[in-house]
């Protein structure tokens, strides 16, 4: 029986005015918060804990533990940070929560921020979409003059402010110590850790770094429990997740779903691959975590089976590509990609991609080197879990896993341009299937 | 030290077990692997890594292996924890590997010209390449390029496409000289480090970045291209600029100084210099006195070294008595030493004085009192833990940049306050997180007295232990300054130091050469002090004068009566002068010293250089400069810094030693005048032991009214030892007038680009500025470009007349 869809976070997405806080109200929205004003801040944590809820910005980190890590009664001020900095190649998730419900995430906002004991927040928007920062800066200037943030919110003593910050266009201010720079004016590279950013975060104090879909879950866990969010997902991965299907399926987009779904229950709800095309092969997360084939459709997208089959659940945002699609291209996309956003601050990340990059053009100009199959390999080694912060290990992901898979696509490729071998036309997801 | 004697010194709660390489030790807990390493000799190659930087992880260089991780740890970012099992390159092959891609990856986009690179054969990237690299590299793409050199600044030259990305030169210039004008700028690849559109390096410190490159990005205008390191004769020996102490390392190429780099003294300047030390020398080899010349028919020609002797002998013996001895402040303690005794010996005088620039007699009992031969300390290491550092005075970014340094640091990691009584809220004491006590120029002195009543909290921490009040130069001007100090300094506990602005002062002091002062700090009117003296001397006390002569000022004024004598045909008080190292612009009243170098009927110069001083002399003999000698200076703490000559076999002498050949021909022993001699004579005489005189205890007077000029010497100005360094010049601070915008406002001046300061003397125009100034003083800088202020009669404390110029 297939694992059905959960619309949690996305259930009145079809709301047209959801993102007012009219709509929102409607919908049921804001009556968590009253509910968490009346509890005790440890108990949220505590709540938060019990869910088993693991960041959903890819590390999967449980939520409630980075909370209690944050000292308390230390006479510090703390900070919630929220990371909407989405910019992972194929990430496309926490933008459309963001413009259909701003509201939910302010509200897991107010009650997160409540929980740490933080009289600030912050939220941190990929500076690219200047359609979600104005959404989200309208919803907080509405929930403002709702009195959800201010000072004594609801009448419980609890004080807020809410900033809304726009990134200026660099993929490494997604890791969350190059974010917190990146916030506090200077230029974003990965701090050095310890200490951590619950420790000395945003402007040395105590500080909890979440993603947008993370914090949209809280208002629904305080609304109806553990026990029900529990009744999602696996025991390590509980709940629902937000999924975003991208690549050539037939219907691309947002599938909420409990984690454990399937790639290829997801793939039926996208109405398949299109038209004659077979999966060729798809990244379950973002393109920093390693791609699998078709011998991985069954596999449950959670956070313990995505390592278990060698790679990792990611963003949750599963991108599929049929056999138009040069995987040799591909894989110089991304590094192109990873080359062009490193930081430049540790010399693994900030030499190997430029290495790697160069290796991989030769190869897709159908110039590659045989002695460079496997050079690349240990190239890739050599970056990987030896870079400063996880941009390096991200960019010396695709590559292996590739090369494991399609090694005979590389091999051609020393030979025959890409663009022979797999002409770009039939590759494009807008063209009819036939082109090929 | 061995590792068991620092773990002795510390709690056993505080010591750790570690394995590093299968070798257990017991270190300090919190100490970074890198550095436990080091200790036991293991050397993990790194190249971000700087002992005195906080720790940035960032080149990868230092992996190694840690028990029970997966995956290669930095060794510089980590601390050790009990227990902890490390493997270095040498006995784990995770790391060896890791090393080894990470040296890969550095050389990929490096150009490898080391053939024409200032920095090969000593660079630590070659060296460790080949340490730690692969012999052959399996890059075959193109190398990024970029344009080079370009500018940091004047003086500092970057060229891109060599640098490693360590942040050592930017995490410097935000750390630790406080300048942050070096970022690093775009990212990947073409990550590179740079500077702000018209905001260019020039820190004080700049130097310092090219040394601590592990690389040969950053080079100097001074040095590039110059040397190969293996052409270079490397001497250590200290720093003749300033009374910080600095510990350096001078480079000679065939015979000529070539380059100067700080060197470590981790009690003094650590691994850092100021730019002024570093890129100051050309002035070593330029416009020498080499040979003796004497006046014949008012013009001077070359003689031969018995000949100059001989007319100086004569003319000497013939003024024995009348003579007086002008020393400067930049001799070496043991030269200054030989002047010391030349005077009370083979010229039978006491008026000497080292001291040519603003002093008092009050300064000189100040000095007599607190500071000639007294023990070392304050030192620099009590800066570093001190309750409070109270500075009046004194602006040590431009006098004695060392002391800065430690102070910044001591602020921010220690969290010590550090208080400036200053007319001016200057950029060093921002950067030192100091507390701005505004007072107005001249107004030391009363803001001191009446400190208990303005600042009760400042003088509650003045008295908790362990306090320290450095006094600076310009206090001497400014009437009952130095006896508030002392006084402050006496009521709270503090110690006191004073802190000149020349290398030699303190020595000169220490050994004597102040009228009224013997060496040790002895006063010459204590026939216990004298007969100690004359002891080591070998001659008889009472052949030493027995009351105090005159100082430097006293001296001028005599000479210039005497010229009003001679006309009245009375018996001039001098007939003859001996000077040495004098400047005329560094004395206040330069004008008049010039008459008296004319008016006096005898003059002995001892030079360096060819000078105004040298064309008014009878005599010249050339004397050598700190390269060509050995020698020590006693830094502010009173910390002896011996050196040897860097310039191996140079044929001039030292001013001992031309000493001791004048007082062959006086016929007066003095012995070889070698600098072994003089230090061993310094020895036997120790510090004097008896009773001090007592600290001058001059009222403080109020400042007057009017406008009252702040000023001091930039670090950076018009000095004579800083000739012919145009990249360096370039980097000094502007010229420029600074009042607060009510003084300006209150003058008239609001809207002015410049301003015109007038003394007695004359006037000079500069660009005005506002800044934060103490409500009715302006300042600016002493003796900049195009700003002489001791030139047109000025010096701080003094009235002086502001009025507008251009709009």
């Amino acid at each position: 029986m297939a694992t059905p869809l959960t619309p949690v976070i996305t259930a009145h997405w079809d709301v047209p005015d959801l993102f007012t806080l009219d709509g929102y109200r409607r919908t049921g929205g804001y009556r968590a918060l009253p509910k968490a004003l009346a509890m005790d801040p440890d108990a949220i944590i505590g709540t938060v804990k019990d869910t088993g809820l693991r960041g959903r910005g890819g590390a999967g980190f449980p939520t409630g533990l980075k909370w209690s890590f944050v000292p308390q009664g230390d006479g510090k001020p703390h900070y919630l940070v929220v990371n909407a900095d989405e910019s992972e190649p194929g990430a496309c998730k926490d933008v459309p929560i963001m413009m259909a419900n701003p509201h939910a995430l302010i509200e897991g906002v107010i009650i997160s921020s409540y929980a740490i004991r933080a009289n600030h927040a912050f939220i941190y928007i990929r500076g690219e979409v200047p359609q979600a920062i104005r959404r989200v800066a309208a919803a907080v200037r509405e929930a403002e003059q709702a009195g959800y943030i201010g000072t004594n919110i609801l009448g419980s003593g609890f004080d807020l402010r809410v900033t809304v910050h726009s990134g200026a266009g660099a993929y490494i201010c997604g890791e969350e110590t190059a974010l917190l720079d990146s916030l506090e004016g200077f230029r974003g590279q990965p701090r050095l850790k310890p200490p951590f950013p619950a420790v000395a975060g945003l402007y040395s104090v105590p500080t909890v770094v979440n993603n947008v879909e993370t914090i949209t879950n809280i208002p629904w866990i305080i609304n109806n429990g553990v026990e029900w969010f529990r009744l999602f997902g696996t025991e390590k991965s509980p709940g629902f997740k937000v999924f975003a299907v991208s690549g050539h399926v037939v219907r691309p987009g947002i599938y909420e779903a409990p984690l454990g779904i399937t790639m290829r229950e997801l793939l039926e709800y996208a109405g398949g691959v299109r038209e004659g095309g077979r999966v060729k092969f798809w990244i379950p997360g973002g393109s920093s975590v390693p791609m699998l084939n078709e011998d991985h459709l069954d596999t449950p997208l959670t956070y313990e089976a995505m390592a278990e089959a060698g790679t990792m659940l990611g963003t949750g945002t599963p991108m599929v590509f049929d056999d138009t699609i040069s995987v040799v291209k591909s894989v110089t996309r991304w590094l192109e990609f990873y080359k062009h956003e490193s930081c430049g601050k540790c010399t693994p990340c900030r030499e190997g991609t430029y290495w790697i990059t160069g290796m991989l053009e030769r190869f897709e100009q159908g110039h590659g080197a045989d002695a460079d199959l496997d050079l690349l390999n240990e190239v890739c080694g050599h970056i990987m879990g030896r870079s400063f912060c996880a941009l390096g290990d991200a960019a010396a992901t695709p590559y292996p896993a590739a090369v494991q898979l399609f090694r005979d696509e590389f091999v051609s490729a020393t030979r025959t341009p890409v663009d022979e071998t797999f002409p770009p036309a039939a590759g494009y997801v807008f063209s009819a299937v036939g082109a090929r | 030290m061995t590792i068991a004697e620092q773990s002795a010194a510390v709690q056993p709660a505080d010591v750790v077990t570690v394995t590093v390489d299968g070798i257990d030790v017991r270190v300090p807990k919190g100490m970074l692997i890198i550095r436990v390493a080091e200790l036991m000799g293991i050397e993990i190659p790194r190249f971000c890594d700087h002992p005195l930087l906080d720790p940035v992880a960032a080149c990868r260089m230092c992996l190694i292996e840690i028990e029970g991780n997966p995956k290669p740890q930095p060794a510089c970012a980590i601390a050790v924890a009990d227990g902890m099992v490390v493997r270095t390159q040498r006995t784990s092959e995770m790391a060896e590997q890791a090393q080894e891609g990470v040296m890969e990856f550095l050389l990929l986009n490096h150009p490898l010209d080391c053939p024409i690179c200032d920095k090969g054969g000593e660079c630590p990237l070659q060296n460790q390449a080949m340490s730690s690299g692969r012999g052959t590299s399996r890059f075959e793409g193109h190398k990024r390029t970029f344009e080079k050199p370009i500018n940091m600044s004047a003086q500092i030259l970057l060229d891109r496409e060599r640098c490693v990305s360590c942040a050592r030169c930017t995490r410097f210039a935000e750390q630790i000289a406080g300048d942050p004008m070096l970022e690093l700028l775009e990212r990947g690849a073409q990550q590179q480090v740079g500077i702000g559109p018209d905001a260019p390096f020039d820190s004080y410190f700049s130097g310092n970045t090219i040394q601590i490159c592990p690389v040969g990005a950053l080079t100097s205008s001074l040095y590039r291209f110059r040397a190969r390191p293996f052409d270079l004769v490397s001497t250590p020996t200290t720093c003749e600029h300033c009374a910080s102490g600095c510990s350096l390392r001078t480079d000679v190429r065939r015979g000529v100084v070539t380059r100067r780099l700080a060197w470590d003294d981790p009690e003094v300047n650590e691994e850092w210099n100021c730019d002024k030390g570093r890129f100051a020398f050309q002035y070593l080899d330029r416009g020498r006195v080499e040979t003796p010349l004497v006046r014949e028919a008012g013009a001077l020609r070359v003689a031969s070294w018995p000949e100059a002797l001989d007319i100086a002998a004569r003319g000497l013996a013939a003024a024995r008595g009348r003579t007086a001895v002008l020393t400067g402040g930049r001799l070496t303690r043991e030269d200054a030493y030989a002047y010391a005794k030349f005077a009370r010996v083979a010229l039978g005088t006491d008026d000497i004085d080292f001291r040519t620039r603003v002093s008092s007699d009050e300064e000189s009992r100040f000095l007599a009192s607190q500071v000639a031969g007294t023990p070392m300390g304050p030192t620099y290491a009590d800066l570093d833990r001190a309750p409070v550092v109270l500075l009046v005075g004194l602006e040590p970014e431009d006098e004695s940049p060392i002391i800065f340094l430690r102070l910044r640091r001591a602020a921010r990691k220690n969290a010590v306050p550090v208080a400036v009584m200053s007319p001016v809220l200057t950029r060093g004491t921002e950067k030192m997180d100091a507390r701005w006590i505004p007072c107005r120029a001249g107004g030391e002195a009363a803001a001191l007295a009446g400190l208990a009543q303005s600042d009760p909290g400042l003088l509650a921490q003045l008295s908790t232990p362990g306090a320290v009040i450095l006094v600076g130069e310009r206090l001497a001007g400014v009437p009952g300054a130095l006896s508030r100090a002392a006084a402050l300094a006496a009521s709270t506990g503090a110690r006191l130091a004073w802190v000149p602005r020349r290398a030699g002062e303190r020595g000169a002091l220490d050994s004597g050469a102040l009228a009224g002062l013997l060496p040790g700090g002895r006063p010459i009117g204590d026939p216990a002090a004298r007969a100690e003296v004359a002891a080591v001397w070998r001659v008889s006390p009472d052949a030493l004068p027995a009351a105090p002569g005159r100082q430097a000022p006293q001296v001028i004024d005599t000479v210039l009566a005497d010229a009003e004598r001679a006309q009245r045909d009375e018996p001039r008080e001098y007939d003859a002068l001996v000077v040495a190292g004098l400047e005329l612009a560094d004395d206040p009243r330069a004008d008049d010293l010039r008459r008296a170098l004319e008016d006096v009927p005898f003059l002995v110069a001892f030079a360096t250089h060819h000078s105004e001083v040298t064309e008014h002399a009878d005599v010249v003999l050339p004397v050598a400069v700190v390269s060509e000698k050995a020698g020590s200076f006693t830094d502010w703490e009173g910390r002896s810094k011996p050196f040897s000559a860097a310039i191996r076999g140079a044929q001039s002498v030292t001013d001992g030693r031309a000493l001791a050949m004048l007082a062959d021909a006086l016929d007066v022993p003095m012995g070889t005048g070698e600098v072994a001699a003089l230090r061993a004579e310094l020895d036997a005489l120790g510090r004097w032991g008896g009773p001090r005189t007592p600290a001058p205890d001059e009222p403080a007077t109020p400042p007057a009214g009017g406008t009252a000029l702040a000023t001091w010497r930039l670090l950076l100005d018009r000095g004579r030892l800083q000739e012919d360094e145009p990249h360096l010049a370039a980097t000094a601070r502007p010229t420029e007038a600074v009042m607060s915008q009510e003084t300006a406002t209150a003058l008239g001046l609001s809207g002015r680009a410049t301003v015109v300061l007038t003394g007695d003397r004359g006037s000079v125009e500069v660009p005005l500025a506002i800044g934060e100034v103490a409500e009715g003083t302006v300042w600016a800088p002493m003796y900049s470009e195009g700003c002489d202020l001791q030139g047109i009669g000025l010096h701080h404390g003094a009235g002086v007349r502001v009025t507008g110029g251009a709009a």
